[in-house]
């Protein structure tokens, strides 16, 4: 088995795997982000219970930063071994003849995915932690107590027009990184049948929608709260 | 058509190569490519200059020989066909058309347009094949019952001719639409079954170490091969390494 995972298709069917479970945890994420568009009260309880959910935070946390965490370097490896692979460059390519943009620039999309997860864990994650974890409140709550913090805290973030600028960028490149990825992980894993087209259709389908409602959110709370 | 050629030219492996430019006129466009290329050579060695070099065999689409990267594209702009089933009619009059070998670290220049590929034959030889009992009671292949769909995919894969342009055109030179096809062949086939473990690991270990790149779904290698070879062959691989690798 270790053999397998050194090898090049090995590597490349890791990289598919963890590309599900990512692709899996966006849904669950942007399912609870549309809740507070509308109903604040419901995303706040879902808020709550999945930053206190034992599984969630010490199993399934841990193994969605490790999975990010292996997307990203495992993408750089490969990318730079491929690079690699070709020392002298065509004097002309033209690419667009047999291949999308999406497909040919994987490392550029998911090199500003990157930068805009750095800035959302600074934004959101770390605070979150930090609270929890080196203050010790776990309540969820207001200074005042009167209501959870949740819905509150995700307003204020979305006052400043350059956040919500860089947060539209950042879901524009998770849709041209996922409109080849969500196709790509299955045939990585060897699944290329009957089923393949209709499986496409509805890659494209999640590439666009997901991170269009995420721009959905982001926009909301912009014109909403802030003019 | 008159036309002005863009053509890499190096001495041998250890030169350092450059772009030429050749004009050349009067070219008819019922020619084929490499005949264009044949016009050219026949006026270069007379006025005293070294004639292009290009692999070339059966030209009728059938050896693999051919090669060449032309205007950005592993054997030209035309679909389904070789460099020298591909004919000048493509090309409209007045015309600039860059000429390149193709590149990867694993097919170095040999020199001008001439690549080695003989990585594909390393491949091949690490498991492409199935080994036969020739004791004189060897089977008839005709007795074993093969499925209709099997034996379709299975020459549908088999007409890889190896001509190496799914190396030339991936981004990352990767080599597994070829090691894929021929993977499949075999693993579609009764008779390809008893080995296929040991195949495809031995097939995709030696693909790693010639240093072909990954494949990242781009399809370009699909788009481009002059068979249309598809890209389920690449997919039906993973699965056999995959299985091969969980029997240990």
């Amino acid at each position: 088995m270790s053999g397998f995972l050194k090898s090049s298709i090995g590597r490349k069917i890791a990289m598919a795997l963890s590309a599900f479970f990512l692709m899996v945890f966006i849904l669950q994420h942007f399912a609870i982000n549309i809740l507070s568009v509308f109903n604040p009260d419901l995303f706040n309880e879902a808020s709550h219970f999945m930053g206190n959910n034992p599984l969630v935070q010490f199993v399934l946390q841990p193994v969605l930063i490790f999975g990010v965490i292996f997307h990203f370097v495992m993408g750089f490896v490969l990318e730079f071994k491929n690079k690699a692979s070709r020392n002298v460059s065509y004097a002309v390519n033209n690419g667009n003849a047999n291949s999308t943009w999406m497909s040919r620039n994987m490392i550029y999309s998911g090199g500003f995915i990157l930068i805009f997860l750095v800035i959302h864990f600074i934004d959101f994650w770390i605070p979150e932690i930090n609270t929890k974890y080196v203050l010790g409140d776990s309540s969820g709550l207001l200074a005042d107590g009167s209501d959870y913090r949740y819905f509150v805290e995700l307003q204020h973030k979305f006052i400043p027009l350059w956040r919500v600028l860089l947060y539209c960028a950042g879901f524009v490149f998770l849709s041209l990184h996922l409109l080849h990825g969500f196709s790509s992980a299955f045939q990585s894993v060897g699944a290329n049948n009957k089923y393949t087209q209709a499986l496409k259709g509805f890659g494209k389908a999640y590439a666009v929608l997901i991170p269009l409602g995420f721009i959905v959110i982001a926009l909301f709370h912009f014109f909403n709260n802030s003019h | 058509m008159n036309l002005t050629l863009k053509i890499w030219r190096q001495k041998n492996a250890n030169s350092k190569g450059e772009i030429v430019e050749y004009p050349i006129s009067d070219i008819s466009p019922d020619i084929s490519f490499l005949e264009m290329l044949d016009v050219l050579n026949s006026q270069l060695i007379p006025a005293g200059e070294e004639p292009v070099a290009f692999d070339h065999d059966c030209r009728e689409g059938i050896c693999g020989s051919c090669s060449l990267y032309i205007n950005g594209e592993a054997h030209g702009p035309d679909r389904r066909v070789t460099t020298c089933q591909l004919h000048m009619r493509k090309f409209k009059d007045g015309d600039t058309i860059f000429i390149e070998p193709f590149r990867a670290n694993a097919f170095p220049v040999v020199k001008d347009l001439v690549v080695d590929r003989s990585a594909f034959d390393r491949i091949q030889q690490a498991g492409g094949f199935i080994s036969i009992n020739t004791s004189g009671n060897t089977q008839d292949g005709n007795a074993i019952p093969i499925s209709k769909h099997a034996a379709d995919e299975a020459m549908d894969a088999a007409t890889c001719i190896g001509c190496g342009a799914c190396v030339a055109s991936c981004k990352n030179s990767s080599a597994m639409l070829f090691v894929g096809a021929k993977v499949s062949q075999y693993a579609l086939l009764p008779q390809g079954q008893v080995e296929a473990a040991d195949r495809v690991q031995n097939m995709v270990a030696q693909m790693d170490l010639e240093g072909f790149g990954n494949c990242t779904n781009t399809g370009a290698c699909e788009v481009e091969c002059p068979k249309g070879i598809s890209l389920e062959n690449i997919a039906r691989m993973n699965r056999e390494l995959v299985k091969a690798s969980l029997k240990g």
